[in-house]
């Protein structure tokens, strides 16, 4: 049996260009280091998982599952995560780049104001490595989620924007201090990108990774 | 303070009580007041553990994140003392993380030891017999604890722990801030979180595991394992 494999997408912008909400050393560390280690164990583990298929090994294929489903959230999440960034001085990088997002917004939560907060208040209650997600629900309403470790959002809902809540994502530059870097994540979200993956489907968010097999 | 904290659990407030815990505003007050936990003072100085982790490293982490556990778990101690069940439920989950972190990081910081003192080196006595008997060898119980540390998919710890019932050593890994309780006994343990190693080690996350055992005190397990 063929197996795909994935390869790390590129960023959509250098690695210094999202300073100074993340630094450049954070940026190339995060992608060529620890997505690319994803990708690598993606690929293993799929590599061995059709192997076990082709043998009729219904133990081995059950025992390489998490491996899949870490490497395979981790994949599908980075990619999500640098797709959904921009550089401050962007005009993606505005709220009204989203305009029927923002307005889904105040209708949800009264303001973006709130919102903001209330998504902040969710990344900061994490216990542990993982992410928080805007989602658009398939009876279409939002919803802020977080996952754990790299739990990927594959229910049928579209993952607007998530924003990477483990140590790595913000450890060298902010240290212990998780809150400046939520603080700051907020100047770097690309709501243009979020306002058309709030428009489509759960497909359309995933077309990043067809194009990185 | 660990081995006190070690025998009273799962009696938590009982343990916090008896070690890390002073009694609030006790000067100003005769009745009775619940303690607060604190944060346990380094039997060894930040740089101690050098090169092996480095000195920013064992500052940030005891002085920031392990304070951090000590205030979140005095605050769900607090919540849920104060009776309403539906508050204190909530507050569980709390209570189990940031215990969880006060207690893991107490035994872990006692559980390590300057290379230049009790740090490193390999077991010996009645721990070295029965590491022998459970593992085949020291080196096996290094391969597979650093196989177990590799493999937590997120933040977490790897133990080794000694099951009560049958006397036995094994490695459990435990997500996040769980502590280990039931029938295992904790005898050392390993901090997987990236915060743990991150400022000096990246990514390079093996090299951070293969480096610790430069500085685990087998003094203080062997110790918890002839007190479990």
């Amino acid at each position: 049996m063929a197996v795909t494999t994935y390869t790390l997408p590129k960023l959509p912008y250098p690695y210094d260009a999202l300073e100074p909400s993340i630094s450049a050393q954070i940026m190339e560390l995060h992608h060529s280091k620890h997505h690319q280690a994803y990708v690598t164990n993606l690929n293993k583990a799929l590599q061995s998982y059709s192997t076990a298929v082709g043998a009729g090994d219904i133990a081995a294929q059950i025992a390489l599952q998490p491996s899949i489903r870490f490497n395979g959230g981790g994949h599908i999440n980075h990619s999500l995560f640098w797709q959904n960034l921009a550089p401050v001085s962007s005009a993606d990088a505005k709220p009204d780049a989203a305009p029927a997002l923002m307005a889904h917004i105040s209708n949800t939560w009264g303001s973006y104001d709130k919102f903001k907060s209330a998504f902040s208040a969710a990344l900061l209650a994490l216990q542990g490595s993982g992410w928080g997600w805007l989602v658009k629900e398939s009876q279409g309403g939002l919803r802020i989620v977080t996952t754990k470790d790299q739990d990927p959002l594959v229910g049928g809902e579209v993952p607007v924007f998530g924003v990477d809540m483990w140590e790595h994502a913000y450890y060298l530059q902010y240290l212990n201090g998780k809150a400046a870097y939520v603080e700051n994540i907020w100047n770097v979200i690309n709501w243009k990108v979020a306002e058309q993956r709030y428009h489509g489907g759960p497909n359309d968010a995933f077309s990043v990774l067809k194009s990185s097999m | 303070m660990s081995t006190t904290l070690l025998r009273t659990v799962p009696a938590l407030r009982g343990a916090l009580r008896a070690s890390a815990m002073k009694p609030a505003a006790a000067m100003a007050s005769t009745s009775f007041v619940r303690g607060k936990a604190t944060l346990p003072d380094l039997p060894y100085d930040y740089g101690a553990l050098e090169p092996y982790i480095s000195g920013k490293i064992m500052e940030l982490h005891h002085k920031k994140h392990h304070q951090t556990y000590v205030s979140g778990l005095n605050s769900a101690l607090d919540t849920i003392a104060a009776g309403d069940p539906v508050k204190a439920a909530a507050a569980a989950p709390l209570l189990n993380f940031h215990g969880g972190g006060h207690i893991n990081h107490s035994l872990f910081w006692e559980n390590l030891a300057p290379a230049s003192r009790e740090g490193g080196g390999e077991p010996d006595g009645a721990l070295k017999k029965a590491i022998t008997e459970d593992f085949g060898s020291y080196e096996t119980l290094v391969k597979q604890m650093n196989a177990a540390l590799a493999g937590i998919q997120g933040s977490g710890w790897a133990w080794l722990v000694k099951d009560k019932t049958n006397g036995t050593l094994s490695i459990a890994t435990r997500a996040n801030q769980d502590p280990v309780t039931g029938s295992y006994v904790p005898l050392m343990g390993i901090d997987a979180w990236e915060h743990a190693y991150y400022l000096q080690y990246e990514n390079r996350k093996a090299e951070y595991f293969e480096a610790i055992w430069n500085v685990i005190n087998w003094k203080t397990v062997a110790s918890r394992f002839e007190k479990a």
